[in-house]
Order: structure tokens, then C-alpha cells, then sequence
């Protein structure tokens, strides 16, 4: 069956006229393409974030001001965290959707191949916008990324840059978005049944319906910030009757919802490494599904546990702190089920699988981490502490990030048709990850010992920790240019991948697609039984 | 370890050192406060540090057996061993096993937290209520009820700036030291009522247990029994602009014998700004006065050098207000500026004394290439005063029965 298919699609390809050069880039409908595009600019701003907290590390590697002033120091803060979340995870795992549904799902291309162009062409001006906001009159936002009034108030026009960029990037997210949902739901393969969907797509199916649900709440609050700055209105000034608090609860009903957007695609790419690596299927893929679209459901019903100092009513700290915890079990199933599936398999330990591993370890230690900041009267402690930054960054960093580094060290032999230096990706993954704990875990400490977040200065017997993180940081930094030379050396002179380079992987691309994959995928549907 | 000898004595090298050092005998220190919460001096605190405890343990042991189990398979069912892939998916027991054994956990951890929630929560049967108020960026406080009330100052750094800067070496509490601070008496039961003059701050003093967001417009209360004497640390937790890593707090807690001596030193002080008025100023009696002045309350944004900060704060060196009108300059500081009907980073500060007004302003009169050469007397504060009905209270206006029967 698959050589039939390689047969056909081959031949396609041959007569693909499509423009090249710059020109098949800025009019490509194509999914590849928009994939590969979505991937480098999140690489870009994945970059330009990195070296925004370099600067943060090196003003705090130790106390008193050396190298940047007070308020630069928060437009750094700031925006780094915008363009980490919103410039770097999200386009990268909407190119890994680009790039894999359609041949996951025995799709041609995506369902809107000009709407997923569009979506992508968003990014750009969004991110500049961003960057740009640091040469204007004073200078970006500096109100941290959650952006609360009454201070985002205060702000100069770098403030209204960010909320622009907002806007444009929340239209981006949700069109990719639709596109993605009509693509799962209308152009699977015949016999593909949504309970047959590889774990991946139906992770992205869920972050799909989450961020055309939760998007445009941000895009309300951003835009109830800017009214309130430049056209009177005063819905967070207290004078005129408004509520610094409200922008609070809308900020997190879209807020906590976003974590998962970011860490849900994540779990469906570790969901397809495991098993591939173990030889084995995955362990409770009914359940898997269930436990996602758990988190999917709860993430909407658990906000204000960012809120538990701003003096909400008790009951309603109970409720959430009852809510939150209840998210462990969900996540627990996830984690429990993947160790099943390494249980009594043929494991080996490629890069992409180191990955994942590294991934399972540290992203259960930032669940952990988790569950000690639901419980209130801790989290009153804990809240607005290094503790958190270090909690959101085993989430985000070792659960996110190294979730992608699993994937494209996985999928890049069957996007480019090389392979990439094992050697090298194996030292990329020890770099990271010791650097990776050295720059974050320390952070725990600081937290517990009293050092708040978002703070150029600080006090002296938070140094030492401080200079420890900085230096992880810094390893961790140059880390990702060994990442950057391996993909570039893959690309120009890797060795040509076989057809099948992972033996334990049985999604459609690896089982029914020659490698590289053909520029359409699948010319006609395959069947799948 | 005596750290008041500054940076400079301990090199890169040692610090590190001592940071790994620390860190790898992290496990059986854990219940130092290098490693963990600081040492609580309230029940309550006790009570989060217990719970905290409790929760990290509970983490500790599950992470160790899911882990052990991974690592047992990482060793044992590797290819490279010769391990063959054995094909079961599913069991439904375990996977209702493993969804049911977490919940239970939580309920477990649930009961203790919910307790001390609560008990958190209550802040009935205050024996003293302090108001505090966060400005950007120092803390007001102002004592409502109870022993002490009618007291009120503000609070903010001490730190000399060349500290910062590192031209000089850092004190012991860097950072961590206000020139006035917080006094309470040992185990009475203080309600803090929290609110903010312009941004979010966060009132917070961590080996009290106290952490409350101070919200503009909006007044929320927490509480503290404090059980030892002695001074705590805390600082602002909320982003609250430039200086926000620059607002700490400090709370002296003194035996009651020594609490009430502190009030009755600092009740009447009150009434000095009245005596001061009838004084007759010279120029440089005031300018001398003022320079103190503007470098607690304006030199964080208009610079020492009267230069601001190009975009953000203007430079009151050669500006057209300083070097105008008296009456246009102290409308500015006594109101504030609003733009738009949207107030500015420049907030009123007409809860200064007449004195200290007088004087700020005129040593911006005075100082770098301003050079009126002309005083401002508290006099002329006052007229400018009356005429717009500012008076000098700190802390708002709001009436002490409003606030605390605005605070749940
Ligand atoms: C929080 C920062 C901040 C502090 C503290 C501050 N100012 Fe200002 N000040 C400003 C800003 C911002 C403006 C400009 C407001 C505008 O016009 O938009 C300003 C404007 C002024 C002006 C008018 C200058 C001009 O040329 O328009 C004077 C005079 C002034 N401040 C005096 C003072 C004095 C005296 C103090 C100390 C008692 C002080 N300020 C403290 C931020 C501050
Ligand atoms: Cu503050």
C-alpha cells in the first residue's frame, strides 16, 4: 500500500509549479511552507526573547544596578514575556499543526490554504510593533506581561504599540485556529475516526477550540485598557466608578486557559515520541484523550487562583483553590500513562526521546510546584515570588520548549528528507537540561526565602542563588546556538534519512509518505483501517 | 555572616562556591530558611509553613515512585539490552486506580488548607487597625484604632542610593531598611487595612504571613500576631513601576512596655508642622531643608541632577514651571498634574507639610541653573493651600469609620 501511494504523490510533485524564492514565501498557501515559516519566526522571537532575559540575568547576576536602568528593567521583563509566549510557543507549535495535521489525517493541505498565509503574514508586523515599542518615547511597555491598570495606564505609547500587537496576533491565533478545526473535522482520511486520530491532532484540535474561545477575551481586555487611557472610559479607574481588579479576572479568564493552549500541544507531541521511542502503543489513548479535554474544560473554571492576594471573598479562594487542585488528576493520568507506555517496551534514547523525558521529569516537577501554589494560604506566600517564576518556568521552558526540541528533532528527517548529528542533539539535550535546572531551580529558593519577582535589585542574601541562576541562564542561552547549528548543518549536509528513521512511528506520515514528504501530501486519501 | 562589610570583600569565586556548597547540601538542611520559608513568627505562619511542608512532602514521595518506576524501565526495558516491546494499551483498573488514589490525596490536603484559610481569613477582634497605603513608591501608615491611634507617617527607603549605584558598599539590609519604620506590639492582633494611592502595590512581610494586594480606590484588610519581638523584613509584591524593587517594608515588634513608650514619643509629633509655620525661614535655612526633602520624595523620578529622565519624567533643571510663577509651581506639587483628566506620574503631594513644601520648592528654585534666588515661604504654602482646600493629611481623606467599613 505505501508504495502505491510514494508512486503517486512522487509524481505529483514533479509537476508542482509553485514561484520560488522570496516570492513562494510571501504567497505560499501551502502548509509546508507556512509550517517552516511559522517555525523560523518562532525561532526569531524565540531569540530576541533570550537575549531580553540574558539582559535581566546579567543585571541580576549581582546586587545594585550595573547595567540597566529601573525601568528598562521592567520593559525587559515585559517583554519578554510577550514575545516568549505569544512570538515564540504558540507560532511554534501552530508550525508543528501546519506542518503535521494534514499528514497525520491524510489531508492534502490545510483546510483555508489562503487564510493559513494570512494568519501567518499577521506575525510579522505584530512582532515588530513589539520590537519597535522599545525606540518610542518612553520606551515599551513596562507593566510586566500581564499588563495590569491601573499602571498599564501610566504607560507611554509603547503601551498602545503592545496593545496593537495584540490585537493582530489574537486575529492571527484565531484564523490559524478555525483553519485547524475545519481541517480536523472535515478532510480526514476515510476510516480515520476522530478515536483513531494520532494524540497530536487531537491535542491541537482542543488548543483550537480554546484559543477561538479565549482569544478575543484578551483582545476585550487589552482594548478596555486603551479606552481607558486615551478615550475617557473607566472601567479599571476606581474614580470614575471602574475596577483595577476587573481587568484582573478577564486578563486570567483568558490567562490560565493560555497555559494550557501552550502546554496542551506540547503533550501531543510527547504523546507521539514515547511511544515511537518505546516501540509500544500508547498506553490509554482513550483516556489520553479524556484527560485533555479535562484540562480543557477546567482551565476555564480556575482563574482566580493568580488572584488569591487581591482580597476576593473566602468562598471564592476555596472554590478555586478545590478547582486548581483538581487539575492534578487529569494531569496526573497524562504523566501516569506515559511512564505506562515506556513500562516493558524497547526503549532507546535518540534525541527526540531524551526530550521527552527530560520533558516528563521537569514538567512533573513544575506540576508539583503547581499544586503547592493552588493551595491559597501557601500561594499567599509564594505569589508574586521567584517561586512562581520558577513554577511557570518548568511549565513553560522544560514543558513547552523542550517538548518542541522533541518534535523537531523528531519530524525534521521527514520534513527535509536529513538527518540531523545524533551526537551533537545528544549534547544539545545535556546542555539544556543542566543548564536548564541550574538557571531555574535555584528560583525555588529565592521564592521561599522571600525575593519577589519583577525586582532590578534585591536584597543580599538573595545573591548568591541570583548569581547560580544567572549563570544557568547564560549556559542555557548559548545552548540553543548549538540547537541552531545542528538544524542548519542537518539542512545543508545532513545525511539523507531512510524512509522510516524511527522504527516505533506508525502515524500516516511515516507509514504512508516517502521521506522527505512530497510538497503535496496526499494527492488521494489513503485508507485507513 | 556578617555581610555589612559590603560586596566587595567576597569575591565572585567564594560566593559561588558557597552557593553550590549550599545547594548540594540542600536535602538535609531542608528546614533552613536558605532552602525554604522563612522562619515564621505568627501561628498563622506556622500553620502555612506546616502546610507547605506537608504538600512537599506528599510531592516528594510520588515523584520519587513515578520516577522510580520510569527509571526502572529506563534501565531495564531498553533496546540496547535486548528488551522485546511487550503490546498492552489499556487497564482500566489502573487507570481508575490512578485516578482515584490523587483525588483522595487532595481531599487529604485539601482539609488542612481549608482550616487555615479560614482561620486566615478572619480578621475579627483586631486589638489595633493600621492603615496602609502604597504610593508609588513608599508606604503610608496610619494608626486607626486601638493603642497608637492617631499616629501617622510614611515609610520608604533608607538605602542611600550610592549603594545602588555601587559606589558605596552595601549595608547589611540593603535594600531591606526604611528610614521610619512599622511599630507594633508582640502578640497583639494587628489589622492591616490595605489600599493604594495610584498603582497596584502588595503589602507583604513574609515571616508575619501577611500578604495583601493594596488596590487604588478599594480597601482590603489582613492581619498579623506577631509572637517575638524583633524587626521584619518585607517588601512591595506587586509591580508597581520604576522604583517597585525599592518600597520595602519594615516592622519593629516591641514588648508592650516599650510599644506604648514608642506612642507616647510619637503622638505629639503630630502638631510640629504648626509650630514650624510660625517660624521665620531664610533662604538657605530652606533650601537646606529642601534638598533633604526632594531627595525623599522627588528624586526618584526628577533625578539629583534635576535632569528626569528624557521621555518619561521632565527635567525641573531650567523648566519653564520651576522658573515661572510660585502659584503655577505649588498648584503642581499640591495637585498634582492631570492630563486628560488622567492623573500623571506627578501625583499631589499635599500631604508634605507646609514647611516641607515651602522648601522643596524653593530649593528646586535654587539649585542647578535655577537661580531665582527668591524663597517660598510656608506662608505662601498655606495661601495656596486654603485657597483650593488641600489639607495635609496623609493617607486620603477618607474617614476612619469609612475604612473600616470598607475592609472585609
Ligand atoms: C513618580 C514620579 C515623580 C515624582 C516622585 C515627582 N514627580 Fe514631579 N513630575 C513627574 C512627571 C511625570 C511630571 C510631568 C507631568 C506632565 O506634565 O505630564 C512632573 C512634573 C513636575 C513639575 C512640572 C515640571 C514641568 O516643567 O512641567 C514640577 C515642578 C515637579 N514635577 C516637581 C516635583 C517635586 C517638587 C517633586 C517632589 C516633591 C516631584 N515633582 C516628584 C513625576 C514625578
Ligand atoms: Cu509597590
Amino acid at each position: 500500500m505505501s508504495t502505491a501511494v510514494h508512486g503517486h504523490t512522487h509524481g505529483h510533485d514533479d509537476h508542482a509549479h509553485h514561484p520560488t524564492g522570496l516570492r513562494r514565501f510571501l504567497t505560499t498557501t501551502n502548509h509546508k511552507d507556512i509550517g517552516t515559516m511559522y517555525l523560523w519566526f518562532a525561532f526569531a522571537m524565540f531569540l530576541t526573547g533570550g537575549v531580553m532575559a540574558l539582559i535581566i540575568r546579567a543585571e541580576l547576576f549581582q546586587p545594585g544596578l550595573q547595567i540597566t536602568h529601573p525601568d528598562f528593567f521592567n520593559q525587559m521583563i515585559s517583554l519578554h514575556g510577550l514575545i516568549m509566549v505569544f512570538g515564540a510557543i504558540m507560532p511554534a507549535f501552530v508550525g508543528f499543526a501546519n506542518w503535521q495535521i494534514p499528514m497525520m489525517i491524510g489531508a492534502p493541505d490545510m483546510a483555508f490554504p489562503r487564510l493559513n498565509n494570512w494568519s501567518f503574514w499577521l506575525l510579522p508586523p505584530a512582532a515588530s510593533l513589539l520590537v519597535v515599542s522599545l525606540f518610542v518615547p518612553g520606551g515599551a511597555v513596562a507593566a510586566g506581561w500581564t499588563l495590569y491598570p491601573p499602571l498599564t495606564v501610566q504607560m507611554g505609547m509603547g503601551m498602545d504599540l503592545a496593545i496593537f500587537a495584540l490585537h493582530i496576533l489574537g486575529m492571527s491565533s484565531i484564523l490559524g485556529s478555525i483553519n485547524i478545526i475545519t481541517t480536523i473535522l472535515n478532510m480526514r482520511a476515510p476510516g480515520m475516526t476522530l478515536m483513531k486520530m494520532p494524540l497530536f491532532v487531537w491535542t491541537w484540535l482542543i488548543t483550537a477550540y480554546l484559543l477561538v474561545a479565549v482569544m478575543p477575551v484578551l483582545a476585550g481586555a487589552v482594548t478596555m485598557v486603551l479606552t481607558d487611557r486615551h478615550f475617557g472610559t473607566h472601567f479599571f479607574n476606581p474614580a470614575g466608578g471602574g475596577d483595577p481588579v476587573l481587568f484582573q479576572h478577564v486578563f486570567w479568564f483568558f490567562g490560565h486557559p493560555e497555559v494550557y493552549i501552550i502546554a496542551i500541544p506540547a503533550f501531543g507531541v510527547i504523546s507521539q515520541v514515547i511511544p515511537a521511542f518505546s516501540r509500544k502503543p500508547l498506553f490509554g489513548y482513550t483516556s489520553m484523550v479524556y484527560a485533555t479535554a479535562s484540562i480543557a474544560i477546567l482551565s476555564f473554571l480556575v482563574w482566580a487562583h493568580h488572584m488569591y492576594t487581591t482580597g476576593i471573598p473566602l468562598e471564592a479562594q476555596l472554590y478555586f483553590m478545590y478547582a486548581t487542585s483538581l487539575i492534578a488528576v487529569p494531569t496526573g493520568v497524562k504523566v501516569f500513562n506515559w511512564v505506562a507506555t515506556m513500562w516493558k517496551g524497547s526503549l532507546s534514547f535518540e534525541t527526540p526521546m531524551l526530550f521527552a523525558i527530560g520533558f516528563l521529569f521537569l514538567f512533573t516537577i513544575g506540576g508539583f510546584t503547581g499544586l503547592v501554589l493552588a493551595i491559597t494560604p501557601v500561594d499567599i506566600q509564594l505569589h508574586d515570588t521567584y517561586y512562581v517564576v520558577a513554577h511557570f518556568h518548568y511549565v513553560m521552558v522544560a514543558g513547552a520548549l523542550f517538548s518542541a526540541f522533541a518534535g523537531i528533532y523528531f519530524w525534521l528527517p521527514k520534513w527535509i528528507g536529513r538527518m540531523y548529528d545524533e551526537k551533537l542533539g545528544k549534547w544539545h539535550f545535556w546542555l539544556s537540561f543542566i543548564t536548564f535546572n541550574l538557571a531555574f531551580f535555584v528560583q525555588h529558593f529565592l521564592g521561599l526565602a522571600g525575593m519577589p519577582r519583577r525586582i532590578p535589585d534585591y536584597a543580599l542574601q538573595f545573591a548568591d542563588f541570583n548569581m547560580v541562576s544567572s549563570i544557568g541562564a547564560f549556559g542555557f542561552g548559548l545552548s540553543q546556538l548549538l540547537f541552531l547549528y545542528i538544524i542548519v548543518k542537518a539542512i545543508r549536509s545532513g545525511e539523507k534519512a531512510p524512509a522510516r528513521p524511527w522504527e516505533g512511528a506508525d502515524t500516516l506520515e511515516w507509514t504512508h509518505l516517502p521521506t522527505p514528504a512530497p510538497y503535496h501530501s496526499f494527492e488521494t486519501p489513503p485508507l485507513v483501517k | 555572616m556578617k555581610r555589612n562589610s559590603g560586596l566587595t570583600k567576597r569575591t565572585i569565586g567564594s560566593r559561588l562556591t558557597a552557593a553550590f556548597l549550599a545547594a548540594s547540601a540542600a536535602p538535609c538542611l531542608a528546614a533552613h530558611a536558605r532552602f525554604n520559608l522563612q522562619q515564621p513568627n505568627s501561628q498563622l505562619g506556622q500553620d502555612i509553613y506546616d502546610l507547605h511542608t506537608l504538600i512537599m512532602w506528599v510531592c516528594v514521595i510520588i515523584f520519587v515512585g513515578v520516577f522510580g518506576v520510569m527509571c526502572y524501565a529506563i534501565v531495564k526495558h531498553r533496546k540496547s539490552v535486548g528488551h522485546q516491546a511487550a503490546h498492552f494499551h489499556e487497564n482500566t483498573t489502573v487507570e481508575v486506580v490512578w485516578t482515584v488514589i490523587p483525588f483522595l490525596i487532595l481531599i487529604g490536603i485539601a482539609i488542612p488548607a481549608t482550616k487555615t484559610l479560614i482561620h486566615q481569613r478572619d480578621t475579627s477582634g483586631a486589638d489595633i487597625t493600621i492603615k496602609v497605603t502604597g504610593y508609588q513608591w513608599k508606604w503610608g501608615y496610619q494608626y486607626l484604632t486601638g493603642e497608637g491611634e492617631g499616629i501617622s507617617f510614611f515609610s520608604m527607603l533608607a538605602t542611600p542610593r550610592e549603594q545602588i549605584s555601587g559606589s558605596a558598599p552595601k549595608g547589611e539590609h540593603y535594600l531591606l531598611e526604611v528610614d521610619q519604620p512599622l511599630v507594633v506590639p508582640v502578640g497583639r492582633k494587628v489589622r492591616m487595612v490595605v489600599t493604594a494611592a495610584d498603582v497596584l502595590h502588595a503589602w507583604w512581610v513574609p515571616s508575619l504571613a501577611a500578604k495583601q494586594d493594596a488596590i487604588p480606590g478599594f480597601v482590603r484588610a489582613t492581619w498579623f500576631k506577631a509572637e517575638r519581638e524583633g524587626v521584619y523584613r518585607g517588601q512591595c509584591a506587586e509591580l508597581c513601576g520604576k522604583e517597585h524593587g525599592f518600597m520595602p517594608i519594615v516592622v519593629h515588634v516591641l514588648s508592650a512596655e516599650k510599644y506604648a513608650q514608642w506612642v507616647s514619643e510619637h503622638k505629639p509629633k503630630t502638631d510640629t508642622a504648626a509650630v514650624d509655620v510660625n517660624k521665620i525661614w531664610t533662604l538657605e535655612e530652606l533650601v537646606a531643608r529642601g534638598e533633604k526633602v526632594f531627595a525623599q520624595n522627588c528624586v526618584a523620578c526628577h533625578q539629583a541632577n534635576g535632569m528626569g529622565i528624557p521621555g518619561t519624567f521632565p527635567a525641573l533643571n531650567g523648566s519653564a514651571v520651576v522658573k515661572g510663577p510660585k502659584a503655577k509651581q505649588l498648584d503642581t506639587v499640591l495637585h498634582g498634574v492631570v492630563l486628560d483628566g488622567k492623573p500623571t506620574a506627578m501625583q499631589s503631594f499635599a500631604h508634605l507639610s507646609d514647611v516641607e513644601l515651602a522648601a522643596v520648592v524653593t530649593y528646586t528654585r535654587n539649585a542647578w541653573n535655577n537661580k531665582s534666588g527668591e524663597a517660598v515661604t510656608p506662608a505662601d504654602v498655606k495661601a495656596a493651600r486654603s485657597k483650593s482646600g488641600s489639607a495635609a493629611a496623609p493617607a486620603g481623606s477618607s474617614t476612619v469609620a469609612s475604612v473600616l467599613h470598607a475592609a472585609r
